[in-house]
């Protein structure tokens, strides 16, 4: 299936941004926004859902304490009880404060490395991906709104115009 | 401008005068002899305030003698040779008890001098870091370090009555253990009377004081020049200011935890105390700026003041929180884990006599902030932060009881009407200071480079 966008760009984050809430403003639907760095507050001007990674870190997170807990309660209390310190070496939870140190680090690890996996898989990214953004000025200094056409491309050509944009294109999106 | 309401002077002022007779009373009621005390625990049914001090009197006499032998191990060396003297336990007693509304307004004088302190810190790192988001909560900063003055008076004056024996809160300050032929002689104190005595203490008290004073006074002068001024100069004197006063800062609070607070343990030390005092002091002082701005913004003042200002100090609140338990657990750990016998009484007497404070502490101090502010949405409603505020302020009162406590009145402590009258009188003093100071001048720094920068801030 393939459909019609108009592409426009622009060469200042502030221009864009008030051109992406002029558009939607006028109701139409912004396919994406293509910039070479992130622009604060874009996501809340194209009106998009809030993020759930930071749910999912807290979710990571508790796996890896439990990991942890789980693994501390194995290696030094089940499998190999050894006598450090004088330290009770037979109880989980009078050896605690040893393990604290591991159980911070593996909640942190596990947050960190599961909440970059699931960004990746969410965006669809993986090594070798080719690049979706249509234009390689886009990783430089340009800025790229797309904004797809229902049968009303002049109108919106104009509205772009009048927003700011340098340069607009139309094409086929496949 | 501000205008101090009558219902908020009304409060404080009760909340002093209640305070203050709350401290008075528990003042008349100490026992003046060791007769006095046997018969006050015999009306009383035996004092029986927590859990941990309701053993039989011969149980109870046993673990105090260890709790003495412990915590002035060499100090008391002749009777550590087996025979527990049941008068010698009792005067100790006396004194713990004689010491305990003494230490109840310690604790509350130094908790709201804490506060101060710690909101001139983040003033300066704001002014040092010519940050532009915050300029609008200059004023109430401004308000809070204000009590600086008072804070460190009332601190100092019980420093001073200390040396002059009022009061034994320091043990370290008995001439007895300095002195060769006494039993009490003890070789470690005197090894550390160099730094540790009277004259010293309270000639550093003052200098500690006085760099903290003059720069509250100071900036609050260049700020609001500059809120008159045509060119940006005193804004660049604030800067400089505040450049100096960061370094002086950690230096004096460094010093200062280790005279105020860790000389209560005169025989135990630790290297990381200065910045555990420091991050209770940090987060105490953020929680009031967020309260304050939050108490000034529904009386309709602090106009653009907004939901992204918030939500930074509530940011604040959470990380503060957090590095405060790193460095707690820091402390506690090594000294868990070395298990020396010198280091280790501290946290084994804190552990037995203070078991619901000591953990107690950390769920308010780490677990509830935690996950109470983790949720980003959460850190910009109001009530979330009142609540987590008060929660934090509370914990970090309890910090610091933990900290003066069981050098001072051992295992004989309680919430009673010594430390909650101690902390009214000194919340009344605290609100009746900041909130003055704060109708002093506008509560806009309308001339600070920053503030079109801090008006438009949002995240």
């Amino acid at each position: 299936m393939s459909s019609k966008v108009i592409q426009a760009m622009y060469i200042d984050d502030d221009v864009l941004m008030s051109a992406v809430k002029k558009v939607r403003q006028e109701n139409h639907h912004i396919e994406e926004v293509y910039t070479p760095f992130p622009v604060h507050g874009l996501d809340k001007a194209m009106g998009l859902a809030p993020t759930r990674l930071a749910i999912t870190a807290f979710m990571y997170g508790c796996v890896g304490l439990s990991v942890a807990v789980t693994m501390m309660y194995y290696i030094m209390i089940v499998d190999w009880p050894q006598n450090i310190g004088g330290k009770p070496s037979f109880s989980f939870l009078e050896n605690m404060p040893a393990f604290v140190p591991i159980m911070f680090e593996m909640t942190v690890f596990f947050a960190a490395h599961l909440m970059v996996i699931t960004f990746y898989l969410r965006s669809k990214l993986w090594p070798f991906k080719e690049a979706e953004n249509p234009d390689p000025r886009t990783t430089d200094d340009h800025f790229l709104m797309e904004v797809s056409v229902h049968g009303n491309e002049e109108e919106l050509i104009a509205l772009l115009e009048e927003t700011g944009a340098t340069e607009i294109k139309v094409t086929e999106k496949h | 401008m501000y205008t101090f309401s009558n219902r908020l002077r009304l409060f404080a002022i009760i909340s002093f005068a209640l305070g203050a007779i709350m401290v008075g009373f528990s003042f008349l009621n100490v026992p003046g002899s060791v007769e006095d005390m046997k018969a006050m625990e015999a009306a009383h049914g035996h004092h029986g305030g927590h859990g941990e001090a309701k053993h039989d009197d011969g149980k109870t006499a046993h673990h105090d003698q260890q709790k003495t032998d412990a915590a002035h191990a060499t100090g008391h060396g002749s009777e550590a040779g087996g025979h527990h003297d049941s008068a010698k336990h009792d005067a100790h007693k006396l004194t713990q008890l004689q010491n305990k509304p003494w230490a109840a307004v310690y604790v509350a004088a130094f908790f709201f001098m804490m506060i101060a302190l710690g909101v001139l810190a983040f003033y300066a790192i704001q002014r040092a870091a010519q940050a532009g988001w915050s300029p609008l909560l200059f004023r109430v900063m401004e308000g809070i370090g204000a009590y600086i003055i008072p804070g460190t008076i009332t601190v100092v004056l019980l420093i001073v009555l200390s040396v002059m024996h009022f009061n034994h809160l320091f043990h370290w300050m008995e001439p007895s253990l300095l002195d060769p032929a006494s039993e009490n002689y003890d070789k470690l104190t005197v090894g550390k009377s160099g730094w540790l005595n009277g004259t010293g203490f309270i000639i550093r008290a003052v200098i500690y004081s006085s760099i903290w004073i003059a720069y509250s006074v100071l900036s609050r002068r260049f700020s609001s020049r500059q809120d008159e001024s045509n060119d940006n100069s005193n804004f660049k004197k604030n800067f400089r200011l505040a450049a100096v006063f960061l370094v002086l800062f950690l230096i004096s609070e460094s010093m200062m935890s280790w005279d105020w607070i860790m000389s209560f343990d005169h025989h135990w030390f630790s290297t990381l105390f200065g910045w555990y005092v420091f991050a209770s002091m940090f987060v105490s002082g953020i929680t009031v700026i967020a309260l304050i701005t939050i108490y000034l913004k529904s009386k309709g003042y602090l106009e653009q003041v907004n939901d992204s200002h918030l939500h930074d100090l509530a940011k604040f609140m959470f990380g503060i929180s957090i590095f405060w338990t790193y460095l707690w657990f820091s402390q506690f750990m090594l000294i868990w884990y070395s298990n020396i016998p010198e280091e280790v009484t501290y946290f084994i007497t804190r552990i037995d006599d203070y078991t619901l404070p000591f953990f107690g502490m950390l769920a308010l101090n780490l677990i509830f902030p935690l996950l109470i502010l983790m949720n980003s949405d959460f850190k910009r409603l109001n009530w979330i932060i009142v609540i987590a505020g008060i929660v934090i302020l509370f914990g970090h009162y309890i910090d610091v009881f933990n900290m003066v406590m069981p050098a001072t009145v051992g295992p004989n402590w309680s919430l009673g009407i010594a430390e909650i009258g101690a902390v009214l009188l000194f919340l009344g003093l605290f609100i009746f200071v900041v909130f003055t100071t704060l109708t002093k001048k506008p509560l806009l720094a309308k001339r600070n480079p920053f503030i079109e920068e801090s008006k438009q801030f949002h995240y």
